[in-house]
């Protein structure tokens, strides 16, 4: 049962929402940090375009249109969530977490490649940005997926649909950092 | 509107309860509950037998500071390496499972619902969660003290190169494991913080309004706030840490490209906040208990709050000043004096605005508004003693001498010690239901502070004429071995144990009183703010009835009244 603490809403946001935002915050902060320790190294060490130059930008490119497409997906479920269509949306997040898999199963080629090229986590600098940045973001796509599951299970049956929009929020903040990732990692050479 | 609805609820609340009341089991009573207050108690606990570890470790290094190479007792010889481990230990655990856990954890559990008026914190399951992930890391943390190779030595702020390499530290397990601790300690605090700024954001009483909360409320939420923004970049580090410590990534290793500075630059932008973090719940603590024991209003409620903004904005831009030493720019030094010596106007302002508070009033010194005093006195001088170490040309000087440890000290101690035993002292009645002893809450006051200020004023000495930090003994130094040093030194050591032995009279008064003290009532110190308005110990769900706010938490002694309080939830 909840306490009467959840149910109230002295701001006027409903508290799920509130709760949600604060979490963004603080994985921006999270990425944040990650992503200019990065661009301080960058900045000082100009061979890591040369490093750069061995991703595959195309493959980044593609997860770039996949991952966005999956945003979509999440929020045409959110406006089938809106109008009480549970199995819509339920629908639509399935897709998205469709999008999810396919990032993760190109991510997965690319990595098996550059690793047989012998470019691993631990040959220098860049490659531990590489691997940690892109890979700390997939943890991220792996927990959306899973959490996204849940809550298509439960909209299935129309219950807890404002839990359509919070695990929509959150998609698209993962998509936000990949936004920042790929031109970081892949373009600038 | 809202209210009605509120209290409909809670009669059938009440109602289910009634028919289906049974007593839970010990586990579910006391380790799986999801009532604010139990977890806020299981916070207390933790932190406290933490701090006797913390204070034990404390007392074993300064016998050998005292008394080089010889057998120390209740602990044995000691060697250089696990005198670093001792150091190390004892300020993890005292600042990250002991302040943090109490100050934030403890009393924003047990207060945020009780004096926003609500029955618990809003996602309760997520709370207790917290505490589980914050006891796994202590259980990690004390592990560490028991691997091969011993706790890691390499100081609680874990530079690189020696905390990235186990040749250079020796301490393979240790190192990570204290890394493991510490990760996990701050995803407890990022969930409990969401939670708490949540809670009071979204889950207050209908009528209280932003100006209406508690103060310490306010500090606590604030101090959430600042501990989410500025840990993230140490998590970003402490991984980036963990994969050089274990897979040999290449982040802190300057021949492949990468930068020992950058983690000093990450554990300083969440380290300097982190003093605001358990600074804003003290100053809240005692804000409530000089309010209460003045019998008057605080002095600029609004000014508190916007002054404490400001020391939050400010706080996340003064990191730098801890390495003036370690090759930065001197342009950005300077830059990083200014900003440092500007955040101790804020912090000078609160002072004087507790101190208008005090003028005036119908001051009472009981216990806790003893230590509430006691707090003001000794952070003053912490914060001035930071003004040395603030401008880059002194701090050259001083650098990782005794002075900056003796400085951080007198800030700490006041924090996590002096206001927390300001915030026990006062709350105790709600919290167990009894009155502690007032006599023995005062030998325990005035041992404590008398010790503390012998353990440091020596040190801030030692540390001006050149005591090094990390310096297992100093026999080996002629000009540092001189006996004058010496007998300050054995002064400091002395003080320490003066400290340690004081406690013994918290703990007895703390466990004698929880049976025999006498009954408190629900309101002993008539306050204003809500907690004291429900029964002590507050039942679960706190409220019989919801409570309506009709003013400020703060108004005392209002000239016309017949009584010198005026509760929050009472109707004009």
């Amino acid at each position: 049962m909840k306490p009467i603490a959840t149910t109230r809403s002295a701001t006027g946001i409903p508290t799920g929402r509130l709760a949600l935002w604060w979490v963004v915050g603080s994985e921006i902060v999270i990425f944040g940090g990650l992503l200019a320790s990065y661009i301080m190294h960058r900045i000082g060490h100009p061979e890591f375009g040369d490093y750069a130059a061995h991703t595959n930008t195309w493959a980044g490119a593609l997860n770039t249109f996949v991952l966005l497409t999956s945003s979509l997906f999440a929020v045409l479920a959110h406006q089938a969530a809106e109008k009480g269509d549970g199995r819509k949306a339920h629908r639509f997040l399935w897709y998205t977490i469709g999008g999810a898999v396919t990032f993760l199963v190109v991510k997965g080629f690319e990595w098996t490649h550059e690793i047989h090229q012998g470019y691993t986590i631990t040959a220098n600098a860049f490659w531990s940005f590489y691997y940690t940045a892109a890979g700390l973001h997939g943890l991220h796509v792996i927990a959306g997926a899973i959490v996204m599951g849940v809550v298509a299970h439960k909209a299935k049956r129309n219950e807890e649909l404002q839990r359509v929009e919070l695990v929509g929020i959150y998609w698209h903040f993962v998509d936000i950092v990949w936004i920042f990732l790929f031109p970081l990692l892949y373009i600038a050479k | 509107m809202a209210s009605t609805a509120d209290h409909a609820d809670h009669a059938d609340h009440a109602g289910d309860a009634g028919h289906a009341h049974h007593e839970p089991g010990f586990v579910k009573k006391y380790l799986w509950s999801t009532d604010h207050k139990m977890i806020a108690m299981q916070y207390l606990f933790t932190g406290m037998v933490m701090a006797l570890i913390g204070g034990y470790f404390a007392y074993a290094f300064r016998m050998q500071m005292a008394f080089p190479g010889q057998h120390v007792p209740g602990f044995g010889f000691m060697a250089p390496g696990e005198y670093n481990g001792l150091v190390t230990s004892h300020g993890t655990i005292m600042i990250f499972w002991v302040a943090m856990p109490v100050l934030l954890a403890a009393f924003g559990n047990f207060l945020i619902p009780l004096m926003i008026g609500c029955d618990d914190m809003v996602f309760p399951r997520l709370n207790r969660l917290s505490y589980q992930i914050f006891l796994i890391s202590a259980v990690v943390l004390v592990a560490s003290f028991f691997v091969h190779g011993g706790p890691f030595g390499g100081a609680w702020t874990a530079y690189p190169p020696l905390s990235a390499k186990a040749e250079y530290n020796l301490t393979p397990l240790g190192a990570t494991l204290w890394l493991v601790a510490v990760a996990l300690e701050f995803v407890a605090f990022l969930l409990g913080g969401i939670n708490f700024v949540t809670t009071a954001m979204n889950a207050r009483a209908p009528g209280m309004r932003m100006w209406d909360i508690p103060i310490v409320i306010w500090m606590i939420v604030l101090a959430s706030i600042m501990f989410m923004a500025s840990v993230g970049p140490l998590v970003a580090g402490a991984a980036m840490l963990l994969f050089d410590q274990t897979l040999g990534t290449a982040f802190y290793d300057p021949a492949r490209g990468g930068d020992p500075i950058l983690w000093q630059h990450l554990f300083w932008f969440f380290g300097h906040p982190e003093v605001y973090v358990v600074l804003l719940p003290a100053l809240g603590i005692v804000a409530e208990v000089m309010t209460v024991f003045a019998r008057k209003k605080l002095f600029a409620y609004k000014t508190v709050l916007y002054t404490a903004i400001a020391t939050g904005i400010l706080g996340f831009f003064v990191w730098a000043h801890h390495q003036f030493i370690a090759g930065i720019d001197p342009r950005m030094a300077n830059v990083f004096t200014v900003t440092t010596v500007l955040i101790s106007v804020p912090i000078g302002e609160m002072c004087f605005v507790y101190i208008a508070t005090l003028y005036g009033g119908s001051i009472r010194l009981t216990t806790p508004m003893l230590w509430a005093l006691a707090f003001l006195a000794e952070f003053l001088i912490g914060g001035v003693t930071g003004i040395f170490l603030g401008a880059s040309g002194s701090d050259i000087y001083l650098h990782d001498t005794y002075f900056v440890l003796a400085h951080f000290h007198y800030t700490f101690f006041p924090i996590a010690i002096i206001a927390v035993f300001a915030g026990i002292t006062y709350w105790y009645p709600k919290m167990f239901g009894r009155m502690l002893n007032e006599t023995l809450g005062k030998i325990h006051f005035w041992i404590t502070i008398v010790g503390f200020n012998m353990a440091f004023i020596p040190l801030f000495i030692c540390g001006a004429a050149g005591d090094h930090r990390r310096i297992y003994d100093y026999s080996s130094f002629p000009d540092l071995a001189k006996p004058y040093l010496q007998n300050l030194r054995i002064l400091a050591t002395v003080g320490t144990i003066v400290i340690l032995f004081g406690q013994i009279f918290f703990l007895i008064n703390f466990f004698r009183s929880l049976r025999g003290g006498p009954v408190a009532g629900p309101n002993p110190w008539r306050a204003n703010t809500l907690e004291w308005t429900v029964p002590s110990p507050p039942p679960h769900g706190n409220f019989a009835v919801m409570p309506t706010v009709y003013r400020g938490p703060y108004e005392y002694s209002v000239p016309g009244r017949e009584e010198d309080f005026w509760p929050q939830n009472l109707p004009d």
